[in-house]
């Protein structure tokens, strides 16, 4: 495939042509993805997650100045809601980065969701796959604006910033329940502006107070985004906690663990859908529901019948090969 | 589970301070179905460009108040063929004379369209140009 060569000699085109390839999920992706990935494991992956206006965007941004300044090149994948009604998306992330846009080391990448739940889309994991094949050696992923449901990041990332910030109340009320669990790294953003120690203090006490291991408490940052204040700090919590996340093992237990539950969907997705191809459950449902409503077929002898039809079809599929 | 969907960046090149216009027209393409980038107030052609390419769009379309039309539409379309990405469509929108129509489209801009164009003619022009 020509793709491939381009990509991995880090041609811009290519990479971003590959990515939505595996974005529309079309078949040509598979080939792509498998060719590509004994070149992938070498980049850090960075979630940056949290409530929506919180300023992952911005952070995002200043965090793409310190990674260029060790002249790491730096990946964004920046993912926005698809409209459940239009299917159409307004991806806005990429304007509080757009300074990075000429700098030839910086690839920025705006998602729509296209109706996945879990803050992410469908295609994020294998577009993260091209772009560390690509060489980068950090990728960003900021979610959507998060709520409790939503975080589907952790499977994606090595690590994973929840950023907050104050004046958000209920919205970190809700916080609170969940999601705390899933940062690595919490980040109090706005602290130009008034509650954010106070809401520093209160997710200390949370974190303290779900956790088995008090010395192991993740780090909770103060920073301004917006005035570039606290960045040093937060960047320099990062690189040590990724350290210690390839020190302790704990960077591989993560990495396998993705690609168990990776596999798993791929498989389950795959399965349904010849299920659904030997079946012919859409049209067919509505005669076996008259047929069961008729009293003609009782609920379990007609499902049975239809999965032994199907497993009798995929012998006939067989003994053809 | 596959599709293709539109992909457009809405882009306002110049020095104006206004992009009242363009968020109208990001939205309203939203809300017809496409994915819309927008990356904000005076944006050089090069950004353009290398945004439309990072983002693998379909279509370009710029806004442009301050009359610098005639230099800054052409050379988003150039710097799109340098990089090989020619296959991306230009149009653009805001106030531009009828008379300096026919020479960007000359020069590879595919559609103008003028204030008071109604959102269907500019979805209607996308669906008649986009692959598939
Ligand atoms: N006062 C203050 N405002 C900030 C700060 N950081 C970001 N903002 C503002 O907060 C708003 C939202 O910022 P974004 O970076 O777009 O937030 P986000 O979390 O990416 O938002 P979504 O992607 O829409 O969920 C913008 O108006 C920013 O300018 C900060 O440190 N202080
Ligand atoms: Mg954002």
């Amino acid at each position: 495939m020509k793709l491939i060569q381009g990509i991995l000699q880090g041609k811009v085109r290519p990479l971003a042509k590959a990515i939505s390839l595996v974005e529309d999920n079309l078949i040509d992706k598979e080939e792509l993805i498998d060719q590509l990935y004994p070149h992938t494991g070498k980049a850090a992956i960075w979630g940056v997650t949290g409530p929506p206006g919180a300023g992952k965007s911005t952070l995002v941004d200043k965090l793409i100045d310190r990674e260029r300044s060790q002249d790491h090149r730096v990946a964004v994948i920046a993912i926005d809601p698809s409209s459940p009604f239009t299917g159409g998306a307004l991806l806005g992330d990429r304007l509080r980065m757009q300074r990075h846009s000429l700098d030839p080391q910086v690839f920025i990448r705006s998602m729509a969701s296209r109706g996945h739940l879990g803050g992410v889309s469908w295609g994020c994991s294998d577009a993260i796959k091209i772009l560390d094949a690509a060489g980068f050696n950090t990728i960003i992923i900021e979610t959507i604006g998060v709520g409790q449901t939503e975080i589907e990041v952790v499977e994606l990332a090595d690590l994973v910033m929840l950023v907050l910030a104050p004046g958000m109340g209920d919205e970190i009320q809700a916080m609170k329940a969940g999601v705390m669990e899933i940062g690595d790294l919490f980040v109090i953003n706005k602290k130009d502006l008034p509650g954010s120690e106070k809401l520093k203090a209160e997710i200390e006490y949370v974190l303290n107070l779900s956790s088995d291991n008090p010395e192991q408490l993740p780090p909770v940052i103060l920073a301004s985004a917006q005035k570039s204040e606290g960045i040093d700090e937060l960047w320099k919590k990062l690189s040590t906690k990724y350290q210690q996340l390839v020190k302790s093992g704990y960077l591989s237990a993560r990495r396998k663990e993705r690609i168990k539950k990776e596999l798993s969907r791929i498989i389950l997705y795959k399965v349904h859908h010849l299920l659904d191809k030997k079946i012919a459950l859409q049209d067919n449902i509505d005669n076996w529901a008259e047929q069961v409503y008729l009293k003609k077929d009782m609920p379990y002898t007609m499902v049975n019948k239809q999965i032994n039809r199907f497993k009798k079809e995929m012998r006939l599929d067989d003994s053809k090969n | 589970m596959s599709s293709k969907n539109v992909r457009i960046l809405i882009a306002k090149p110049g020095l104006d301070g206004h992009d009242r216009g363009a968020k109208y027209i990001a939205r309203a393409l939203k809300d017809n179905g496409y994915e819309v980038i927008y990356t904000g107030l005076r944006q050089t052609p090069e950004s353009i460009v290398q945004t439309a390419i990072q983002e693998d769009v379909d279509f370009v379309g710029l806004s442009l108040l301050s009359g610098a039309h005639n230099e800054l539409f052409p050379k988003v379309v150039e710097l799109l063929k340098q990089n090989q990405a020619e296959d991306i469509i230009v149009f653009g929108g805001g106030v531009i004379p009828e008379e300096d129509i026919p020479a960007l489209n000359q020069q590879g801009i595919k559609a103008i369209f003028t204030p008071g164009t109604p959102i269907k003619d500019v979805v209607s022009f996308i669906e008649k140009n986009r692959k598939t």
